[in-house]
């Protein structure tokens, strides 16, 4: 070879390539992550799932969703009633069941296009479509028709005829189906299933002249009744099933599918020559024009909603994030420009199209979301931060260096053990919060399918003791599933003792009821042995402290015998869908200020129940409740369900949550709330002379800290008045 | 030198098809999926959720499609956002795929985002690693016996016995809070890498100390350098143009090993300090079962540790002309 480099040139060269390559890449690395400090940085906990406000569930994804998006009512910072959004007023008729919401004028996308009620039309329809698989899609089913329409198949063909709704399905696709019938050329019943339909007068819907037909039935159950549908081989148009109104059904059951009759006329051959056939997506629009009771206003001006029961809290679900509405011109775009990867271009910072009062300027995963004012935002001039910053810090222990080195502002949970010295600063307010902690029991795995068992255990907590030296925020001790943190709502409780003066000697009285308990169950002295059991815990130090200490109190007062396990989160989501449990630590966040949230998911068969308890009485009051309109009339009808359930003790209750943030003590705009929502557009920083009148509320012995604001000229300063209107009417706290 | 490289890639592709498929079909034998959550879903929208990301489909079929490079898809654009109109996806053809828990990025945004991070955090680790290994490991050998020597091994011990953890715990109370010079945690600036670079290099930094030590120890008595010093060469060239290079063949081979353990020790590290790397992505994408994302860091790892060892073994020829690649011994 003439060019022959010595082993030492290689050397040399290999050497310098390496380090100029890692200077170069540093340099880059580096240089392009600068960024200036943002107005205000808070610890968002995780990286979050998507900015689709449709298809994510979870706390951090709803902090960022309400700062970018906002839907028709927004909550005040600390009563969490139902303020103004994009709705600028609405009515209610008096039975509780339409709404009438007067979009704002003016409002538009961040991209320029008006927002009216067409967009909030299109978002919630989207919620509700199969094709979104939205997990909360649920949450808007208290609208006419809608959970029909979720649970609608999308993949269709269908066909429609003069009103009414004929499901036609592509030849092939439901070969599996079950025959229930097929006929011969003259159109008599070859083969029939043993039981008759009263009202079946034996003629068979399709023309038999006209080719051979082979029939095949295929049953799938709808809440708009029964769809019936044929598969006829050869003939000129698709199968056709028909809508079948619920009181000409008559149930029979057939191998593995639920067999439905129907007594309905068919259609001949002829009339289907001349059925106009849809496309799934123009059926979708049929339905959803016909069915569901959300309607927007031609001009786009109302936006009118109808109720399928009275729902109390429906302004609030108005301002909780599936609700939000998303530009379905951007999307559009997007499906134009990316045919195959649209869903997640359209979720790009670059191109996301949002209305809220902030837009998303940058996203690192795993770093940050910096999220920069809106312009376009209706009430833009009175945003006091112009930039926020969203961390995804998920560590605690980082999380608590970065706000005590002021590097962040807001943090919404602290170590635990630290907690103790938080307590007496004015930066950490735990405030009640609508979340319950409880052990669910497997009810159906011996011992613990007997109650007096089960009550035996629950009278045994010590709820003081696991609040005041393991919890030790002011967590409230629970005998209830609902937290007394929901105001307004007082429900049965746990029967115990309350006779006495003070909670040891209660407890004392308790503990001897439940050994009594146990005795009488055939355990505890003379009786048989308690087997040992396993309380199952998700990994996290709090969690593993209660057990142990549970498990060492029942141990100790009642002879039982129980180890604890320690699972990791998906595994011990597995562990209790499957019932493989026997104790299993629980919590439950509600979603919204009422009771049903805490109450329906012990239905039985509810997929949130995961007891195997149920019980035929408690099913009847919740479902009473749903539709009933008198507000006492549902207190009492929840009161009486939950006294069953605290009868019954499927959950042992233990301690009602609180909100543990810490927050730097200038920020105004924020309170400590019962769900721990809060809407960025109301945040600003205090200025000295309005710190310095918080401060004088605030009890004398509250250690006060360094609280960084404009004094230090670090933000621009953003005073009271210069956002006083957006503030809503009422002190907060 | 081809023959070797072309049997080293041979065994690359043979290693890299066996984690891919022993990993794959792993994963999804443990309990819990990317969509399990607290609230369980309604069975409708699980199964349309489900079918969007095809884990629906029998496994074998997932694991065709995943590994490509043949698009399998057959639904059509308007249910499954317009993939099966693309002839070639999977990870032949360079499409990690979609990642179940951070549905707005692809695996590949997510590694394009974190690996150049992960890889400044990398050579910084790896920097300090070799200053201060390669300096201590030197002073030790040359001022053998002395109070340095034990001090130095002193240190050395502890930099090993300790975890990375630990040392980032003592850095942050010392350079954080009681000398404020530093950040606590994040990314943004050289700043921030100073103290996650130390902590995380110190380890390595103890060991390869330890190794140059032993290599110059050995090389320091060779014949060679006893003619350097009578050919009067002075001692600061003796020691840095000879014995450095027998001495460093040690720590040369550790790098391997020490670049992997740099990797894997980024996984805590990067979570102590919240810096947005590859590391964090590991350890999450196991917890939330995201089956892709958890894929795709795993094949990026093999290639790392495969491929910097074979740098590696390379560089032992340009170091020593004694050694042959082609000779087995």
């Amino acid at each position: 070879m003439a060019f022959s480099p010595t082993s030492r040139q290689l050397r040399q060269v290999a050497a310098l390539a390496i380090l100029v390559g890692l200077a170069i890449g540093a340099a880059t690395v580096l240089g392009a992550a600068r960024l200036p400090r943002a107005d205000f940085v808070l610890n968002n906990a995780t990286e979050i799932q998507s900015m689709d406000p449709h298809t994510v569930t979870g706390i951090p994804e709803g902090r960022v969703m309400r700062a970018i998006y906002e839907g028709l009512t927004v909550k005040h910072p600390q009563t969490l009633e139902a303020l103004p959004g994009m709705a600028e007023s609405w009515e209610v008729s008096d039975d509780g069941l339409h709404y009438r919401f007067h979009m704002r004028a003016g409002a538009t996308w961040s991209d320029g296009e008006v927002i009216d009620a067409h967009d909030f039309e299109y978002s919630w329809r989207r919620l509700v479509s199969p094709e979104t698989a939205a997990e909360y899609a649920y949450q808007l089913w208290c609208v006419e028709g809608a959970e029909a329409f979720t649970l609608l198949p999308d993949d269709r063909q269908y066909r429609a005829l003069d009103g009414t709704w004929w499901q036609v399905v592509a030849p092939g696709r439901y070969r599996v189906g079950f025959s229930a019938f097929s006929t011969n050329r003259h159109g008599q019943p070859l083969h029939r299933e043993s039981a008759t339909p009263p009202s079946w007068d034996g003629r068979f819907p399709f023309n038999p002249g006209a080719a051979k037909l082979d029939v095949w039935t295929f049953h799938k159950w709808y809440p708009y009744g029964v769809f019936h549908r044929f598969h006829a081989e050869g003939a000129p148009g698709p199968i056709v099933a028909n809508e079948v109104p619920p009181d000409s059904r008559s149930e029979m059951r057939s191998g593995m599918y639920d067999e439905h009759w129907v007594c309905e006329v068919e259609p001949t051959l002829e009339e289907l020559a001349t059925l106009q056939l849809l496309s799934a997506a123009e059926f979708r629009d049929v339905a959803w024009r016909k069915e569901v009771g959300v309607k927007a206003s031609p001009d786009g001006t109302t936006l009118d909603v109808t109720l399928r029961k009275p729902t109390p809290y429906f302004l609030d679900l108005c301002a909780f994030y599936p609700f939000f509405p998303v530009s379905s011109k951007a999307i559009a775009r997007a499906q134009e420009r990316w045919p195959s990867s649209w869903r997640i271009e359209w979720l790009r910072p670059e191109h996301l199209v949002s209305n809220g009062p902030y837009r998303v300027a940058f996203r690192r995963v795993n770093d940050r979301i910096r999220l920069e004012k809106s312009p376009s935002y209706w009430d833009a001039d009175r945003i006091a931060f112009d930039t926020i910053d969203l961390l995804a810090v998920d560590h605690l222990g980082t999380s608590l260096n970065l706000y005590l080195t002021g590097e962040v502002d807001w943090i919404d949970r602290p170590i635990a053990g630290v907690i103790p010295r938080l307590l007496p600063r004015e930066d950490f307010n735990p405030a009640p919060y609508l979340g319950s902690y409880f052990y669910r029991v497997n009810v159906n795995e011996p011992p613990f399918d007997d109650v007096r068992v089960r009550r035996a255990l629950a009278l045994t907590i010590d709820r003081r003791a696991v609040c005041e030296r393991i919890t030790k925020s002011g967590e409230r001790p629970s005998y209830s599933i609902v937290p007394r943190s929901l105001a307004g709502y007082t429900g049965g409780e746990m029967r115990r003792s309350t006779s006495e003066a003070t909670y040891e000697e209660n407890f004392a009285k308790d503990l001897e009821e439940a050994k009594r308990l146990l005795t009488e169950a055939g355990y505890g002295e003379g009786g048989g042995e308690f087997p040992t059991f396993e309380i199952l815990y998700n990994t996290d130090q709090t969690h593993k402290d209660i057990a142990e200490v549970l498990a060492d109190s029942w141990s100790k007062q009642l002879g039982i015998n129980a180890k604890t396990l320690n699972q990791e989160w998906k595994v011990y989501l597995d562990s209790q869908r499957s019932l493989d449990f026997q104790i299993s630590r629980s919590a439950w966040i509600g979603d919204y200020l009422d009771a049903n949230s805490f109450l329906d998911m012990w239905m039985t068969g509810n997929e949130n129940n995961r007891t195997g308890w149920g019980n035929a009485r408690y099913d009847e009051l919740i479902r009473a409740a749903a539709s009933e309109p008198d507000v006492a009339a549902r207190q009492r009808l929840f009161d009486e369900a939950e006294t069953i359930l605290m009868e019954e003790l499927p959950v042992l209750p233990i301690y009602d949550y609180t909100s543990r943030n810490l927050a730097n003590p200038r920020l105004g705009g924020f309170a400590g709330n019962a769900l721990d929502e809060h809407f960025p557009k109301f945040w600003y920083w205090m200025d000295d002379a309005e710190l310095a009148e918080k401060r004088a509320t605030q009890p004398d012995d509250w250690v006060q800290v360094p609280a960084r604001g404009p004094s230090e000229g670090k933000y621009p300063p953003a005073g009271r008045d210069a956002v006083q209107r957006c503030i809503p009417p009422g002190a907060l706290r | 030198m081809l023959r070797f490289l072309a049997r080293r890639l041979l065994w690359f592709a043979i290693t890299l098809f066996v984690v891919v498929t022993v990993s794959f079909f792993l994963m999804r034998a443990v309990r819990g999926g990317p969509f399990d959550g607290e609230r369980a879903l309604n069975p409708a929208i699980e199964a349309n959720l489900q079918a969007r990301y095809h884990l629906d489909w029998p496994q074998w079929k997932q694991y065709l499609a995943y590994v490509g490079p043949f698009n399998l898809d057959d639904e059509g654009p308007e249910f499954m956002g317009g993939n099966g109109d693309r002839p070639f996806s999977g990870v032949l053809a360079g499409d990690f795929g979609p990642s179940f828990k951070y549905r707005d990025f692809t695996v590949n945004d997510i590694i394009g985002q974190s690996l150049p991070i992960s890889a400044a955090l990398g050579s910084i680790a790896l920097a300090w690693a070799l200053i201060l290994g390669l300096g201590a490991g030197v002073a030790s050998a040359l001022w053998r016996g002395t109070r340095t020597d034990v001090a130095l091994r002193l240190l050395a011990t502890t930099g090993i016995a300790l975890p990375n953890f630990v040392i980032a715990g003592f850095l942050v109370i010392l350079f954080v809070f009681l000398i404020p010079l530093l950040p606590v945690a994040g990314y943004g600036s050289p700043a921030h890498l100073l103290l996650p670079g130390f902590a995380l290099g110190a380890p390595f930094a103890a060991y390869i100390a330890r190794l140059t030590r032993t290599g110059m120890l050995e090389v320091l008595h060779q014949d060679y350098i006893r003619t350097a010093r009578a050919k009067g060469l002075p001692e600061r060239l003796v020691i840095l143009r000879h014995a450095l290079k027998g001495g460093i063949l040690p720590v040369i081979s550790y790098l391997g090993p020490a670049t992997a353990g740099i990797l894997t020790g980024s996984l805590v590290i990067e979570r102590i300090f919240a810096i947005p790397g590859t590391g964090s992505h590991f350890v999450n994408s196991a917890l939330n079962r995201d089956y892709t994302l958890a894929m795709g860091v795993t094949i990026l790892y093999t290639v790392l540790v495969y491929g910097l060892n074979m740098l590696v073994d390379l560089a032992y020829t340009l170091l020593d002309p004694r050694i042959d690649l082609e000779d087995p011994s």
